[in-house]
Formats: C-alpha cells, sequence, structure tokens
C-alpha cells in the first residue's frame, strides 16, 4: 500500500510540474507538449491507483501467452505491434509527401507542409519503426543467446513507454514546427535530454542481461547491438549540445557554429545510417538469417573481422557529406577514403550473409521469409557499393543535392532496412505468441514481391531524376550561362515523382498485407492454403537419362 | 623550443602515434580468431543458437 502511495505521489508530481510547465510555458509549441507529458503522466497515475491487472488486460487485448517461456517477453511482443504500427504511420507519411513533391497543391499549410512532414517521416521510419524493431529484437536475441532473462525488467518497460513517448514528442514537435534543423536529430533540447535517460535505462537492460548470461560466449549478434547501444549514445549527445533560450521555451541554439556544426552533424548523421540503421540491422541478420536457415553463418571468423573493421571505419566517414563546401580539403578527403574502405568489411558481412545458405539455396524458393532475408542482405550489398561510390569527390559533384541521394537512402531504407525488420516480424510472431505458424505464407510472399518492386520503381526513378537533375544544373551554354532555371529541372522530374509515388504505394501495399497476417496470426486464425513447395516429384522421371552400366 | 598550442600538439599526437597505435589494435582484433586453436570456439559459437529448444 505504502508503494503505492509513494508512485501515485511521483506521477502525480510529474503531473503536477508538467502542467505549471504547460501554463508557464514561453511558446505554445512547449506548452503543448507539456500537456502531451501531464496526460502520459495522468495515465500512469491512474494505471498505479486503480491498480488493474494490468498485463492481464493487455494479455487480453493482445492475445499474450501467460509467458511460459524461461524468458521475459512482453516487451518484446508489445514492440513487435509498435514496430508494425510506427511502420504504417511513417511509410504512409513518405507516400503523402511523396506525393506532396508530385503535386504542390497537397502542401496543406502550415500543419502538413512538405517541412515539417519530411523529418516526420523520417523520424517516424528510422526512429519509431527501425527503433522498435531494433529494440524487440535486441530484448528477444540477448535472452536467447546469453540464455538469461531481461536484467531490469521494471526498467525494460520504461524503455518501452519512454521510447513511444519521445516518438509521440518528436512526431509532433515537427507538425507543430518545433525544430532544432539538424537532420535526423531535430528534435528539441528537452526531447533530447528525455531519450537520453531511456537510452540510458536501454543500455542498462541490454549490458545487465549481458552481464548475467549463462552462456560463457558473447555471440556476435550481440557485439553489433551493444555497438548499436554506446555509439547511438555517444552520437546523440555530442551532436545535440545546445542551449536552450529559456528552460520554459522549445528554442535551443547549437554548442558549435559554422563548418564545426555542420561536420558535428554529419558525423553524427552518417554514424546514424552506420551505427543506427547498419550495425544494429546487423544484428539481426547474425541472429535471424542462420535461424531462419537452420544452418549457422557461414564463417563466424568473418563476423568478428566484419565487425571491428566496421567499427573502426565508419566513424570516419561523416565528411563526404560536405564534399565542396567550408570543411576543410583533407577533411573531405579523409571520409572520401574511409567510405570507400568501408566498401570492404560491407561486402564481407554481405557475403557472410548471403553464403550462409551455401547448398540450401532451395529455400529461397520454398520459404518467403527466406526470401525476404536474402533479398535484404543483397541490398545492404547493394546500397554499400552505390554508397562509397557517391562519396568520391567527382561522383559527388554530379550526385550531391540530387534525387539520386534520396534512391540511394532508399534502396539501403526499404530494401535492406525494411526486408530485414519484416522477416524478424514474420519469424516473431508465431513464436512469441505460441502459434503453430504464420496465418498465411502466401501473403508474406505477395508481400515480399509489392515491397520489391515497389523499391524497384522507386530506385530506379531517382537515378534518372537525379542524374537529369544534376546535368540539367551543371549545363552551360557557349555564352557561358547556365542554360537551365532550377524551375525548369522540377519540371523534368514530375513523371520521375509519379513513378517514386507508385513504388511507395506498393510498398505501403505490401505493408498493410503484413498488418492483415500479423493481425491474423495474433488472433490465432489459420489460413487454409495450398502449401508454397509445390515442386512436385516424380519417381518415374527422376532418373539419370544414360542408365548406368556396370563397368 | 617554440611553443605550440594544445591543438596543434594534440592533432599531431593524433595522426602519428595514436594512428599507428589504433592500427595495431584493430589488427591483434581481427587476428584474434585466427590464432591457433580457436577453430573449435568459432564453430562452437556459431552453432549455439540452435542449442536450446527454448529458443525459438
Amino acid at each position: 500500500m505504502e508503494r503505492i502511495v509513494t508512485r501515485a505521489g511521483i506521477w502525480f508530481a510529474i503531473m503536477l510540474l508538467a502542467v505549471m510547465a504547460a501554463a508557464a510555458a514561453q511558446d505554445s509549441g512547449f506548452a503543448a507538449h507539456m500537456f502531451i507529458v501531464a496526460i502520459a503522466a495522468l495515465i500512469g497515475l491512474w494505471m498505479t491507483i486503480s491498480k488493474p491487472d494490468y498485463s492481464a488486460i493487455a494479455r487480453g487485448i493482445l492475445r499474450m501467452p501467460d509467458d511460459p517461456s524461461r524468458y521475459d517477453d512482453d516487451p518484446v511482443r508489445w514492440g513487435v505491434i509498435a514496430t508494425v504500427f510506427w511502420g504504417i504511420a511513417g511509410f504512409a507519411a513518405g507516400l503523402f509527401i511523396a506525393l506532396q513533391l508530385a503535386y504542390p497543391l497537397l502542401n496543406l499549410e502550415p500543419y502538413l507542409n512538405f517541412g515539417r512532414l519530411r523529418p516526420l517521416h523520417t523520424s517516424a521510419v528510422i526512429f519509431a519503426f527501425g527503433g522498435n524493431v531494433l529494440i524487440a529484437t535486441s530484448f528477444y536475441v540477448v535472452q536467447r543467446t546469453c540464455r538469461a532473462r531481461l536484467a531490469f525488467p521494471a526498467l525494460a518497460r520504461f524503455v518501452f513507454w519512454g521510447y513511444q513517448l519521445f516518438i509521440v514528442l518528436a512526431a509532433t514537435g515537427y507538425l507543430m514546427g518545433i525544430t532544432e534543423s539538424r537532420e535526423y536529430a531535430e528534435p528539441e533540447w528537452y526531447v533530447d535530454l528525455w531519450l537520453t535517460i531511456v537510452w540510458v535505462a536501454y543500455a542498462a537492460v541490454f549490458i545487465g542481461t549481458i552481464v548475467k548470461r549463462s552462456e560463457p560466449h558473447i555471440y556476435v549478434a550481440n557485439w553489433f547491438y551493444l555497438a548499436f547501444i554506446l555509439t547511438i549514445a555517444m552520437l546523440h549527445i555530442v551532436n545535440n549540445l545546445s542551449m536552450p533560450v529559456s528552460l520554459l521555451g522549445s528554442k535551443s541554439y547549437s554548442a558549435f557554429a559554422g563548418v564545426q556544426d555542420a561536420l558535428t552533424q554529419w558525423w553524427y548523421g552518417h554514424n546514424a545510417v552506420g551505427f543506427f540503421l547498419t550495425a544494429g540491422f546487423l544484428a539481426m541478420m547474425y541472429y535471424f538469417v542462420p535461424k531462419q536457415a537452420e544452418r549457422p553463418i557461414y564463417s563466424y571468423r568473418l563476423s568478428i573481422i566484419h565487425f571491428w573493421a566496421l567499427i573502426f571505419l565508419y566513424i570516419w566517414a561523416g565528411p563526404h557529406h560536405l564534399h565542396y563546401t567550408a570543411l576543410p580539403d583533407w577533411a573531405q578527403t579523409l571520409g572520401m577514403v574511409f567510405s570507400i574502405m568501408l566498401w570492404m568489411p560491407s561486402w564481407g558481412g554481405m557475403i557472410n550473409g548471403l553464403m550462409t545458405l551455401n547448398g540450401a539455396w532451395d529455400k529461397v524458393r520454398t520459404d518467403p521469409i527466406m526470401r525476404m532475408l536474402i533479398m535484404s542482405v543483397a541490398f545492404y550489398g547493394m546500397s554499400t557499393f552505390e554508397g562509397p561510390m557517391l562519396s568520391i569527390k567527382s561522383v559527388n559533384s554530379l550526385s550531391h543535392y540530387t534525387d539520386w541521394t534520396i534512391g540511394h537512402v532508399h534502396s539501403g531504407a526499404l530494401g535492406w532496412n525494411g526486408m530485414i525488420s519484416f522477416a524478424a516480424v514474420y519469424f516473431l510472431v508465431p513464436r512469441l505468441w505460441g502459434r503453430e505458424r504464420l496465418y498465411s505464407l502466401r501473403m508474406v510472399n505477395w508481400h515480399f514481391w509489392l515491397a520489391t518492386v515497389g523499391i524497384v520503381f522507386y530506385a530506379a526513378s531517382m537515378w534518372v531524376a537525379g542524374i537529369t537533375q544534376g546535368l540539367m544544373w551543371r549545363e552551360y551554354g557557349a555564352d557561358g550561362y547556365l542554360v537551365n532555371s532550377f524551375v525548369e529541372t522540377v519540371a523534368a522530374l514530375h513523371p520521375m515523382y509519379l513513378l517514386r509515388a507508385f513504388g511507395g504505394v506498393l510498398y505501403l501495399g505490401g505493408a498493410v498485407i503484413m498488418v492483415i497476417n500479423v493481425w491474423a496470426t495474433v488472433l490465432g486464425k489459420l489460413r487454409e492454403e495450398t502449401p508454397m513447395q509445390t515442386a512436385a516429384y516424380d519417381p518415374a522421371a527422376d532418373r539419370p537419362l544414360v542408365p548406368a552400366t556396370s563397368n | 623550443m617554440i611553443e605550440h598550442s594544445l591543438y596543434d600538439f594534440l592533432r599531431h599526437l593524433a595522426d602519428s602515434w595514436v594512428l599507428l597505435a589504433m592500427f595495431i589494435v584493430f589488427l591483434v582484433l581481427a587476428a584474434w580468431p585466427f590464432r591457433p586453436g580457436a577453430r573449435e570456439r568459432n564453430n562452437k559459437a556459431a552453432n549455439m543458437i540452435f542449442e536450446d529448444k527454448n529458443d525459438g
């Protein structure tokens, strides 16, 4: 009883402070955010006082099994559902802004214009969709590979809900125009502080579980997860060093100025790609590809080299975002050289993932989840080839600021990150909910093809658009004047923008099929369908053309 | 002796001895799984995710 009173008191104090902060706020955005915090505290207060067995309620709504396993899987189940939810939100936002570029009429001022929705889209897919799948799978994998239950179960739940609050604050902030204008790090100072707290708690849960492991070896997937967690903490803290104008206002100014600020931002920005979208997702690859293929990783040694080479090289690649700027020339060249060297560990990792299927390539034909994983690793290879190529200064002089960059990012994000996340969700849902199998494997197949064709439309149209743009911008006439005005280049890209949006429709359509499939699996339904493996066996025909002779 | 700034000192330290030290650390870490007798440990580590029935 005393504990309930203490807890309720803490929630009430937080709520009261938030309401007071909202009342004294310097700007309406900060007030709205403090109001959201107060509502979150109110929900926490209600949960504490009414003392319902909310884990039982959640089990009822989400049809979760009564946790019969030796592992703590409730936060993983919530994380999988959050992944699917934020995925749809992020993909839909992406499709909408793609259509805005094709039809500027769709810019609904002021809340839904392109400038505000674009960071909403990037953060929703990277941090909400990607972050949730990383947190969920890391909690799943670390328990299995350490053969230990999650350390600090209460803290693990705080990580999940705290991270969702971060997402809500970030997203609503963008719509209200609250931004630090730093790419992939747009949230303002107080949201950054909140994420720091949540992230330290996440690191504590993850490292705590590793510390109490009963398996002597730390499996390589955990190395990648750990690199992801620690590096993101470092990047987030350094890049967001800033001074708020008022402790009750949403505006802050960066601790750095000029080119130092730009370099800090792209040191962060590129390593968000390197350690969030690469190291974290490679951890998923090193667990889910061998598990789904039911055979060990091709070379464990190669995975160790992959790890150390990635860690030592990635951190220096950021300056390639600042070619031909005020950044000193040597720093630009350094970034370029390290980006090109990164090709080697990336392809080493790709080969390691693909060759895991050595001798079992039939699984790509018979198992749609395996096919998704392999397509994902193939896209990892393709985008880590394209990336070093684009980082070469002479290529960059054509590609920079054009849609080629956007195409490159999406072949990585939709192909590599998206596909491996979908495969992980399909792998996890039947296991987490104790179902015999997924509702439908054929729907996974549909999802695979819709997503793949969607990416082809996206990447191909952006290649054409980017090169068109780059060539039109640099075209000089005989008299030394630029031939094209900017608006002419925009008009030239209109058909490409339509094709890109069409690719987005296909990709979103595939994700909607995933929602139906996951939902039905959670409800315990099994679709009656013909199995995927249909290659018939005819013993009469299965013999050598020339009969074997005795000599 | 000319008095150099702290920046200058750190910068030259970083692109000489620290660079060399990091390179050596990297080589040792990359070579570590190839040390004699590591093959068995690597195989065991690669297969440990299949050992437990409860692992899903």
